[in-house]
């Protein structure tokens, strides 16, 4: 059994601050981490391979520096790691990410299982896992909070705002993890020495891929950023101050005129 | 120079961070009030491998250095100075006198096991009349064919009523004394002879255990001799020098979440209208303790990189005195400045800083008083100009 799992490299959103006085966001010296939800497709992956046997093998799009959190997917105890970084993949919005994954999958077929994590802390989108398992042409199972293989099908516990559904599909599958499948286990200290000291992160670019260089990066993006700015602040809320039942009149009067009631 | 942690050593900080806020932080209130050994948390800190965070990992251990270990215990010790201590007692010194003078043999048959956290190690050099004057031990180990007999006790050994192996010190010649006459031994907690004694209660570090340990005709495999036969007191001054570096990086542990909880205190706690860190008195004991800390770290860490630079000569052994030294004096400053800044607060056993006044003030005293440390450290410096200090 083959599992494939991507992951994204995020800002440790915990440890952002924000200047008191201009209100940004403080970036200098925030830790770089795996993001949450894609360490629960690596716990996912690494209990499957404990119960089923086999091989799992992380791959994350990313600068240079998403080596170091290759290396803790390797502490954690995942088989292989790939990082695919390129000059030509910088400015992909989730179309050309999922291409570039998309063409690192297909490279690392046959495989059973792709885990995604639900959607990263940093962009927020959800989009990459469902929009990789188009390009794959395999079925879907997104918002997953449990699952279990049997005869060549998975199931799934899916959560939904007001429930949860029960689905199946054949493999090979891509499923995205939620943080309520699992509890992430550590990365071991040995692991963390060994996974750099001797294991190899290896490094695919646009050539490895046999990607267009006109279909990843910003050039394969279509979305284009316009802007980016704050949100304005929410207007203060208004204190009616009288009497109650004259408060409540006014209270009922102005949702009449705002057309809430 | 170059003062920047790898990026393993930098990862493994993280991992040891969260696991201490995750699986440590929340017990450590209940095994100091109930005087209870986290056995729970030391089998999840084996599974991680964090029971033998120095030692190469041919020998089960987690390759990270001594660098790595003062990670380790400065972390722990942010939330629970009794894991730390159960953990240091194990690594630091019980487990580190096997590494460091043990055969091949016997690491492979006691390290491995140790490092791997299947067993638990203690050190036991400490008797009713040999503390500081630690050459005054009593404990006679005579040889019996393939055998050595110990007879005495040792008191106050952390991990003594838990430990599977313990490294002990015994009178092996009394004509020589402590150069010569001492020799240490692997023993084992199922060895005829060997009991646990009284178990002591504390005023800090409640949650790990301190036991009397004692020998009666207690056998001891010839083979289990640790180091060269009569150079006992060579290897607990070499394992203590090693320990003392650890030592003092718990210590930076502890005055470091002292004054992180001093300043958010300070800024959230309103007195005459505003934030009391809007006065100079306590910006002045926050700015005191910063700096101290800051100068402890680069002590501790430099030290630490002289052992893992293979350096255990005279200066390391004064720099390591100076860890524990500094480190525990600083510990008790900030933790007694913490308090003073929460005042009322501080007092109650609601709050951590309590229990963290009183796990502090023991690290003035064990593994060496700082009188002692003073005197290694003055010894040490007049031997350089020639001159030979009587102790």
């Amino acid at each position: 059994m083959k599992i494939i799992v991507a992951i994204k490299q995020v800002p440790d959103t915990n440890e952002v601050r924000l200047d008191p006085r201009t209100g940004t966001l403080i970036r200098e010296g925030v830790p770089s981490i795996i993001n949450p939800e894609d360490k629960n497709a690596i716990e996912a992956a690494l209990s499957l391979r404990e119960q089923h046997g086999g091989e799992v093998v992380v791959i994350s799009m990313g600068p240079p520096q998403a080596d170091d959190a290759l290396r803790e997917a390797l502490a954690m105890g995942v088989d292989r790691a790939i990082l695919l970084t390129d000059r030509a993949f910088a400015g992909a919005d989730t179309w050309a990410t999922a291409t570039t994954l998309g063409l690192a999958v297909k490279k690392l077929a046959p495989y059973d299982l792709v885990l995604c994590g639900r959607q990263a802390i940093d962009g927020d989108t959800a989009q990459v896992g469902p929009q990789l398992a188009e390009y794959l042409n395999v079925p879907q199972i997104t918002y997953v909070r449990a699952f279990a293989l049997y005869d060549g099908h998975v199931r799934a516990t899916r959560t939904m705002e007001d429930g949860y559904e029960v689905l199946e599909a054949p493999l090979p599958a891509l499923l995205t993890i939620t943080k309520e499948a699992n509890k992430p286990r550590y990365p071991t200290a040995p692991g963390i020495f060994r996974a750099y000291r001797e294991q190899q992160v290896e490094r695919w670019g646009v050539a490895d891929l046999g990607a267009d260089p006109e279909g990843v990066g910003l050039k394969g993006s279509p979305t284009q950023v316009k802007r980016s700015f704050s949100p304005p602040p929410k207007e203060p809320g208004e204190i009616i101050r009288a009497a109650p039942a004259e408060a409540a009149k006014q209270l009922v009067s102005r949702m009449k005129q705002k057309n809430l009631i | 120079m170059d003062f920047s942690f790898s990026k393993e050593h930098e990862l493994f900080r993280r991992m040891v961070r969260e696991f201490a806020q995750n699986e440590v932080a929340p017990i450590a209130a209940e095994i100091d009030a109930e005087e209870k050994v986290p056995f729970d948390v030391l089998k999840k800190a084996a599974k991680v491998g964090l029971m033998g965070v120095p030692f190469p990992q041919k020998y089960g251990g987690a390759g990270a250095g001594e660098i790595g270990y003062c990670i380790l215990m400065e972390e722990l010790n942010k939330v629970c100075a009794s894991t730390a201590t159960i953990i240091g007692a194990h690594t630091g010194i019980g487990a580190m006198a096997i590494y460091l003078d043990g055969t091949e043999e016997q690491k492979q048959k006691y390290l491995v096991p140790l490092a791997k956290g299947e067993k638990i190690a203690a050190f036991a050099l400490t008797e009713a009349n040999a503390g500081s004057d630690a050459a005054s031990i009593q404990t006679r180990a005579v040889r019996d064919g393939d055998y050595y007999i110990l007879n005495g006790s040792k008191i106050w050994i952390t991990n003594g009523d838990i430990a599977d192996v313990i490294s002990v010190f015994a009178v092996t010649d009394p004509s020589l004394g402590a150069r010569g006459g001492v020799t240490a031994f692997i023993v084992e907690k199922d060895y005829p002879g060997f009991r646990v004694g009284t178990k002591e209660t504390k005023m800090g570090i409640r949650g790990s255990s301190t036991a009397e340990i004692v020998f009666e005709d207690c056998r001891v495999p010839a083979e289990n001799v640790l180091g060269q036969f009569g150079a006992g007191f060579l290897t607990a001054l070499k394992t203590l020098d090693v320990g003392r570096i650890s030592l003092g990086a718990g210590c930076l542990g502890g005055a470091q979440i002292a004054l992180e909880m001093a300043m958010d205190f300070a800024k959230n706690r309103y007195q005459f209208g505003e934030p009391v860190a809007q006065k100079q008195a306590i910006q002045w004991m926050v700015a005191d303790m910063a700096t101290e800390i800051e100068a402890l770290r680069s002590l501790v860490y430099r030290t630490a990189w002289m052992l893992d630079s293979g350096n255990m000569g005279r200066e390391f052994s004064t720099m390591a005195a100076m860890c524990k030294l500094y480190g525990s004096e600083v510990l008790d400053r900030c933790v007694d400045k913490c308090l003073q800044i929460h005042g009322g607060m501080g007092y109650m056993k609601d709050y951590p800083v309590e229990r963290m006044y009183r796990d502090a003030r023991i690290t003035r005293i064990f593994e060496g008083t700082n009188e002692v440390q003073r005197l290694v450290i003055a010894t040490n410096l007049f031997r350089k100009i020639g001159l030979r200090i009587k102790g």
